[in-house]
């Protein structure tokens, strides 16, 4: 196994083996409400590089649809849903579109689907939300979660089924507020899911995003993170399991623009049969203004079988050095053989020594989760995943 | 009663190069309740015997045999091997990431029993042989060998040895790297399992000390990968006094 864990020096601006500076700066990046603003992207481009663009063409086509996700809420008393215009969403200080799917998904989808959860308001229970497909035809959304000053909520978006869907999700997180927001993907084999996942952080306001992408033909999620003030903290957290011929993509974005935050990013995949596919690109920047935060972001892929492929590119632009600490991790690597061994040593046969060792590989990730209505479908999920493999 | 008999066993080593060999005919017989030293110098074939009795898949065994009463241990997958009662406490325990101890061991009794044990002697049982071991009860939950001192990766190892309870362990220098504490706590473990158990224990040591703790019916010392000399305890006292260089002389 390649490790290129290297904790960054904070006087030293050097970037430790494995990181990549990027040729152009994060911050460069278009950002816009207007889907012109971004012509259809050809697979060239450093954000669609990794991606099976060609597959996703009409993804790109600004034209609504009729199709929608049929969805059942299920919400704890505190938390409240509307339906609301664009614009209504913008005012709510939501961030914009950085590509031209969640452009398109912004602008054609039919409504903005807007949960609240007023200031000082703790929810007793997860809000849970079941998303299903309902066919192939493309469907947009937009989803807003606001929640307000110091309230505490735990909102989980499970999606199946099959669908060919494009989203938008804005989180507006209130000062001093702690939000947890899950999205499962559990899609039909056949599925695809495009998504911008955008989080703004109030002030001392802590986040904790989760990904678990376990079902799907194709899945790219870009999940970004932006602060309204200092003292905010994001943890991103991701687990997914690529079987053959799926494409899993994950890019997170940190943009340290504030004083005094914290970031924490974790994201683990395993991988099994032919054309497995997985991606992750972790940017972090941190901007001048960003004094004494601290972030750490990491990636490990456990590769199962032949023919799969993990690409995992963490990318550091660190404009001052008077943080706290800045680190990453990335590792990509085979079954550790010694592992088995060691196992098997004590009788215990090589399909259960296997199951064993992925269990344990992510099980950081769902101790970290702490969401105990998703406990019993994430196990059930896995053991799924566990018993089709091929180990 | 049972028996282990190893005979000709000829062993290489797979490595960058091609296969090297290290073994070159090893004989030697066990019975259960006997306790055997395996002494030698480094590099004389010590670890590689532990690891090809157990079935490392680095090691290839290029002629002779294994039998455990009567039945082809070769023949054997690694996990058949303990199954059929076969223990190596390694010298360098591997962690495992995620996997903790209890589930570790709770599922390596359940392969080798063919089904799940009891959960309250179990816990019992475990929480004893824990405490005998002087480990810490949050020991359990913590990720096997994750961040063990090099004394509680040992301890662990013979905390296996005692739940698990095999026909024949191998105690692969699981003296090294130890203080005189440890080294006596752990010896002690051993001891345990001896008294409760019939298990013959093939302890592969380089120095006497640990000799002083569990005390060996036979010795025997391999050099170049073949048994050059064998005898009782003494010969163990006469290694101590006079080390390895005798069976280095030049030959007339």
């Amino acid at each position: 196994m390649t490790d290129t864990t290297n904790p960054l020096g904070v006087d030293e601006h050097s970037h430790g083996a494995g990181v990549q500076v990027p040729d152009s700066k994060r911050d460069a990046r278009t950002r816009s409400f207007a889907t012109a603003d971004f012509p259809v992207p050809t697979g060239r481009e450093e954000e669609w590089r990794f991606s099976p663009v060609r597959k996703l063409s009409e993804f790109f086509t600004d034209a609504g649809t009729e199709a929608d996700l049929q969805v059942t809420n299920e919400l704890p008393e505190g938390i409240s849903v509307e339906e609301i215009s664009l614009d209504a969403a913008q005012e709510l200080g939501i961030l914009e579109p950085e590509d031209r799917a969640a452009a398109v998904a912004a602008n054609r989808a039919k409504t903005v689907t807007h949960y609240s959860v007023p200031a000082n308001t703790e929810l007793e229970q997860a809000a849970i939300i079941h998303a299903d497909g309902t066919g192939d035809e493309i469907t947009h959304g937009h989803v807003v979660v606001s929640v307000g000053a110091n309230a505490k909520a735990t909102i989980v978006v499970e999606h199946e089924g099959p669908a060919r869907y494009s989203e938008l999700v804005s989180l507006v997180i209130g000062d001093g507020a702690d939000v947890t927001f899950v999205s499962l993907q559990l899609w039909d084999d056949e599925s695809q899911h495009l998504g911008q996942h955008d989080a703004i952080v109030g002030k001392d306001a802590k986040l904790k995003h989760i990904v678990i992408s376990l079902g799907g033909d194709i899945v790219r999620l870009n999940t970004n993170v932006r602060y309204s003030a200092a003292g905010g903290e994001a943890e991103l957290l991701g687990l997914y399991f690529a079987d053959a011929g799926q494409h899993f993509e994950h890019r997170t974005y940190i943009d340290h623009n504030t004083p005094k935050a914290k970031s924490n990013v974790h994201y683990k995949g395993a991988l099994q049969g032919k054309d497995a596919r997985s991606v992750w690109i972790g940017d972090v920047l941190i901007r001048p203004e960003a004094l004494d935060i601290d972030t750490y972001e990491l990636n490990r892929n456990l590769i199962l079988t032949d023919g799969a492929r993990a690409d995992s590119v963490p990318n550091l632009e660190i404009e001052t050095g008077d943080i706290a600490g800045a680190g990453h991790a990335s590792s990509t690597g085979r079954f550790d053989e010694e592992h088995l061994f060691y196992l098997m040593s004590r009788g215990i046969p090589e399909d259960v020594a296997r199951q064993l060792v992925v269990r344990g590989f992510f099980n950081e990730v769902i101790q970290k989760i702490q969401v105990p209505e998703i406990e019993e479908v994430l196990n059930e999920r896995i053991e799924d995943e566990l018993s089709r493999s091929v180990l | 009663m049972s028996n282990l008999k190893i005979e000709d066993l000829h062993v290489s080593v797979n490595t960058e190069n091609g296969p090297k060999p290290i073994l070159n005919g090893i004989n030697l017989e066990i019975n259960s309740n006997e306790t055997h030293a395996i002494m030698g110098p480094n590099g004389s074939g010590k670890s590689t015997l532990a690891y090809s009795l157990s079935g490392h898949p680095k090691y290839e065994v290029t002629s002779g045999s294994v039998t455990l009463d009567g039945e082809d241990v070769l023949e054997m997958s690694v996990d058949e091997r303990a199954k059929a009662g076969l223990f190596l406490a390694m010298q360098y325990p591997v962690e495992v990431p995620g996997v903790t101890v209890t589930n570790f061991l709770r599922s390596a009794k359940t392969a080798i029993d063919g089904e799940a044990p009891k959960l309250r002697h179990w816990t019992k049982d475990l929480k004893s042989a824990m405490e005998s071991l002087r480990v810490d009860p949050e020991f359990a939950n913590r990720n096997v060998n994750e961040g063990f001192s090099g004394g509680e990766k040992k301890r662990h190892e013979i905390l296996q040895l005692e739940m698990l309870k095999p026909k024949f362990a191998v105690l692969d220098e699981t003296d090294s790297g130890l203080d005189v504490d440890a080294l006596r706590i752990v010896s002690e473990g051993v001891n345990r399992v001896k008294e409760s158990t019939d298990v013959g224990v093939l302890l592969i040591t380089h120095y006497t000390r640990i000799l002083q703790y569990i005390k060996p019916d036979h010795v025997h010392v391999i050099i170049k990968g073949r048994v050059a000399e064998e005898g009782g305890p003494e010969l163990a006292d006469r290694l101590e006094a006079e080390g390895y260089d005798r069976f280095f002389a030049p030959t007339a």
